[in-house]
């Protein structure tokens, strides 16, 4: 569900960045400031609100499952927006993407099939050491 | 497009550092953000126990998840930067499937996350379908 919920809002998310970024001028890197007023572009604004559902999604599913689970299972995304322009906007895929529709299902298919978390030494203790190592040194300071 | 192929066009290595800085960014983001997430445990339960503002609050304090969002807007920032230099076809596929391999590497040496050969064989797969898909 949660997963689901990931794979909608970053191609919803993402085309409304394109959108709005194709109708900016060129930014140049001596002008870092205009990339900051690019934030507020409407179509900006409404790809960002999307992108903070994704990403929000994202990090619970991120709170139990492994990174390497998520990301190629977030990368159903892609078919899904595929998908979506072929039977909603009825535009034509080529063949090259049929193929990438086909590749993204049958390795999310992989993924799927196995274990979602690495197994680690103690059970009962969700937390592993290497992980929490860093922050409890950052508290003792 | 409306864009017509002028001066403005990056040379390869200015593309190459372009797309070389999102993946790097987004990579460290990722990961950092995902050290976050396992050290916090998992939400559903921390929002059973303490409500909805708990778990925001949980994510919310964890400074490993501040130093992640930093690298995630870095390469938000990198990628809008890119986007407003080159044709979407080069810069989406390219960043889209590179992180998706990138990533794997860094959870299996950072993340210590057990990659077996299921899961390469579907980030490659995923990688390879993703540059199809977004080109």
């Amino acid at each position: 569900m949660i997963l689901g919920l990931v794979s909608v809002c970053t191609p919803l998310g993402d085309s409304c960045l394109r959108r709005g970024m194709a109708r900016i001028p060129p930014i140049s890197l001596t002008h870092p400031a205009s990339l900051i007023t690019a934030v507020f572009t409407p179509w900006i604004v409404l790809g960002i609100a999307l992108l903070i559902g994704y990403f929000a999604s994202y990090l619970t599913a991120l709170s139990w499952a492994d990174l390497t689970f998520v990301m190629p299972a977030a990368g159903l995304g892609n078919v899904i927006l595929a998908l979506l322009s072929r039977f909603w906007l009825h535009e034509a895929i080529s063949l090259e993407r049929w193929a990438g529709i086909v590749l993204v299902t049958i390795g999310v298919g992989f993924v799927a099939q196995g274990p979602s978390l690495t197994e680690r030494p103690t059970a009962e203790a969700p937390v592993p050491a290497e992980v929490q190592q860093p922050l409890l040194e950052e508290q003792a300071q | 497009m409306t864009i017509p192929f002028s001066a403005s066009q990056p040379g390869f290595w200015a593309a190459t550092a372009m797309i070389a800085a999102i993946v790097l960014t987004s990579t460290a983001g990722e990961v950092l953000t995902a050290a976050a997430m396992k050290s916090i445990g998992d939400l559903d339960e921390i929002r059973a126990r303490s409500g909805l503002m708990g778990a925001i609050r949980a994510v919310l304090t964890s400074p490993l998840f501040f130093t992640g969002i930093v690298f995630l807007a870095l390469a938000f920032f990198s990628l809008l930067l890119a986007l407003n230099h080159m044709a979407l076809s080069l810069v989406a596929p390219a960043s889209a499937s590179l992180t998706l391999v990138t990533n794997a590497i860094a959870a299996k040496l950072f993340l210590k996350e057990n990659v077996d050969r299921r899961r390469w064989a579907s980030a490659v797969l995923v990688c390879v379908g993703v540059y199809f898909l977004a080109h």
